[in-house]
């Protein structure tokens, strides 16, 4: 489990590549909008407050709250 | 034969759809359920087809309620709107996501017909698509590529139509593509690895990224860096609001004030051409002024959905969504609240029925719950009278004018009470799942005001036929307790008023209004309103008011004109310049004035926060499926009324 972290700490403007994500009611929204592991994701920007934050995944932007990218395990 | 069109969300599906229908389309339900089901004709070789828009969804597996109606569409053949071809609309240039619902579609064995659509957006951002590629790995699906956007592409995607076969020994994308069931949270998990898994193998055949390296900021990114801005993001979206309710506010009351003079001159018009009778009372005073009471309505909420959909075309929406969410949350409410809330402040019904958007059960409950505290456009009227009333024209600390002043508190007092009781309702409701928001910021585009258009239509018909049916029900109702009374207790009342009239010799206007007055005091709604007179004489209202307050169940801005017709006065329609002055002079059996300040502000705060439109109830009750919350709703409004009402006239007076 070397190096993993949750997407909701990468910094504004970095890449990750997706792990795992969390086993929750939210699981199977997340895969099926390609938050699979091995997606590459950049947070692109945050909301005021630092929450929610934008995110692109493989070509388009997702918003989605700092709770939900808790679920999301990532590397860099 | 039947046609779904389905796809992701923001894939410009309604424009394929607007494309392919044009006008032809009708709005209703899918049955037992309270989603939006759009369908067509379209007509090929003079044979006419239904094309059925379903909600935009990611996959077939649903995650709220609007999505279930894919599901359970597709996933029973037996289904009355089960298609005989399914139409999916996909993002040429996010080809990764959308090929996964694409390929859950194609592995259903329907005939498939694949819309490449916004091939412009992909061509700009220098993807190229290798169809060939695509088409070896989804062999019996038709594709076509299309830009709806510019009516570009409808005669090839209705020749796909035709072309699209079922095959029986259909080679599916994935093996053991059975659709899974719709609980079974494993299955769909693994089922949505397997698919992208192969669909990240086949990318790199299909698709090739002609410059060399993809620009690292692409321009939404660069506007969203403002849009969502700490300080510019909350100023920007705080003056496109100032900008929206200018328009309704201002705007608004020039075609308001000409649809209220032509439902007036074909009142009278009817009421002197006709033979006089029940009949021709009911036509005037009940039907006629009751469809007027809706149709005035029209403007506003035309103009805010005017907006309202440009914000939501241009990709705008999402952002306001993204900036708002984090303050919203506090109150139990989500980013996506914003939309029914702003809807409210012209008519609390497309706003609770523009709650349907959000996934989350209790954020969707409470929002629901507090969008009619909003106060909409119907309260205008009862607040500019009482205003002009008890509050004097004068200006204060410098700049401000005192009466502007009141109408900004009562607007404030209702978006306070609504995040209040939101908070509130927060701590007592319990979730069914944990709250969430995802949503994709779709690019920015061009608004296409073909689809504003569409929408705005859509959003003044679902309102004139919701509304309007209970509206204009409520209007009979109330006129039939208005015009008839018990026993001969009317006809003494105005055998009575003639006597006063003749005595007093008034002329033919004044004797009339003598004895409307005089009839609608005797009236069964007139002893409606004596006998809840000790029940909201602490609220400093008489039974005169208590008659308004009952009648505004119609509408709120009832009101007025019963208010004109208890106090035998012309309603002018204009300024009320006859009711004030005849309100200003009333006086109690002691000689004080009946409508001093704590009256007036009274009444104001019990409109704030009152239930008082049946057609409101309406819809969420159908909303909510529930009598419960919906009756829930009715009490706690008007215990806060009440209260409201009590303390401003006992601290007042």
């Amino acid at each position: 489990m070397s190096g993993h972290i949750k997407l909701a700490q990468i910094k504004k403007g970095n890449d990750a590549i997706v792990q795992s994500i969390e086993g929750d009611e939210l699981r199977s929204k997340l895969l099926e909008l390609g938050l699979t592991s091995g997606s590459k994701v950049r947070v692109l920007y945050t909301a005021p407050f630092g929450d929610p934050i934008a995110v692109d995944i493989e070509g388009f932007v997702l918003s989605l709250r700092k709770s939900e990218a808790n679920l999301i395990h990532v590397t860099v | 034969m039947k046609i779904a069109l389905l796809g992701n969300p923001n894939t410009g599906k309604s424009s394929v759809f607007n494309l392919l229908t044009g006008l032809r389309q009708h709005v209703g339900n899918f049955p037992g359920v309270t989603v939006e089901k759009k369908t067509g004709t379209l007509k090929i070789n003079e044979t006419s087809h239904q094309l059925i828009d379903f909600p935009g969804t990611y996959s077939v597996y649903p995650h709220s309620e609007d999505e279930k109606v894919v599901y359970n569409v597709l996933s029973n053949p037996a289904n009355p709107d089960y298609p005989d071809v399914c139409v999916v609309v996909l993002d040429a240039s996010n080809l990764r996501r959308n090929l996964f619902l694409f390929s859950q579609i194609y592995d259903l064995g329907l005939p498939t017909v694949m819309v490449l659509n916004m091939i412009d957006v992909a061509d700009k951002n220098k993807l190229e698509i290798t169809t060939e590629k695509l088409q070896e790995h989804f062999p019996d699906a038709v594709i076509v590529s299309s830009n709806a956007r510019v009516k570009l592409g409808k005669s090839r995607i209705l020749e796909a139509i035709t072309a699209a076969g079922k095959s029986e020994n259909r080679i599916p994308f994935i093996e053991g593509a059975a659709m899974a069931a719709i609980d079974d949270q494993v299955k769909q998990e693994e089922e949505a690895e397997k698919r992208f898994a192969k669909i990240d193998g086949i990318i790199p055949q299909i698709l090739t990224q002609k410059a060399e390296e993809k620009k690292t900021e692409t321009r939404s990114t660069k506007l969203d860096k403002i849009l969502t801005h700490p300080v510019f993001g909350y100023l920007i979206f705080a003056a496109i609001l100032l900008l929206i309710f200018q328009f309704i506010f201002s705007f608004a009351s020039i075609p308001m004030d000409f649809i209220d003079t032509q439902f007036g001159n074909l009142s009278e018009w009817i009421g002197q051409s006709m033979p006089e009778g029940i009949f021709n009372d009911l036509l005037t005073q009940g039907i006629i002024p009751g469809i007027g009471g809706v149709v005035i309505f029209v403007p506003q909420i035309a103009i805010l959905f005017f907006f309202l959909a440009i914000l939501e075309e241009t990709g705008y929406m999402a952002r306001v969504v993204f900036i708002m969410d984090r303050l919203m949350r506090p109150f139990g409410l989500n980013g996506k609240s914003v939309v029914p809330l702003m809807s409210g402040v012209a008519c609390a019904i497309p706003g609770v029925m523009a709650a349907r958007t959000i996934a989350d059960w209790k954020e969707r409950m409470i929002t629901i719950m507090v969008t009619p505290l909003m106060s909409c456009s119907a309260r205008i009227p009862v607040y500019t009278l009482l205003i002009a009333l008890v509050i004097p024209e004068k200006t204060v600390l410098g700049i401000f004018n005192l009466q502007g002043l009141v109408l900004f508190a009562l607007y404030a007092m209702g978006v306070v009470a609504a995040l209040g009781v939101a908070a509130i309702l927060k701590l007592v409701i319990k979730a069914k799942a944990k709250g969430y928001l995802l949503l994709e910021m779709p690019a920015y585009k061009q608004p296409r005001w073909g689809n504003v258009g569409i929408t705005v239509f859509e959003k003044v018909k679902v309102f004139v036929l919701n509304a309007g049916k209970i509206i204009l029900a409520i209007s009979i109702v109330l006129w039939a307790l208005a015009s008839y009374g018990p026993g001969d207790r009317m006809e003494k009342a105005v055998v009575a008023a003639e006597e006063f009239a003749t005595e007093n010799q008034l002329d033919e206007e004044e004797q009339a209004d003598l004895i409307a007055g005089a009839q609608l005091e005797n009236s069964y709604i007139g002893i409606m309103g004596k006998t809840i007179e000790p029940v909201i004489a602490p609220l400093g209202y008489d039974w005169k008011m208590g008659i308004s307050l009952i009648t505004s169940f119609a509408a709120r801005e009832v009101f007025v004109g019963s208010l004109a017709t208890i106090y035998s006065v012309h309603d002018d329609g204009e300024e009320n310049l006859p009711l004030r002055q005849k309100l200003l002079k009333e006086k109690h059996a002691d000689g004080t004035p009946v409508y001093t300040l704590a009256t007036g502000v009274s009444l104001m705060v019990f409109y704030v926060f009152a239930m008082q439109c049946m057609a409101t109830m309406a819809v969420v009750k159908r909303e909510t499926g529930s009598w419960k919350w919906t009756f829930f709703q009715l009490g706690l409004f008007g215990v806060l009324a009440y209260l409201g009402a009590f303390l401003s006239f006992q601290l007042l007076s």
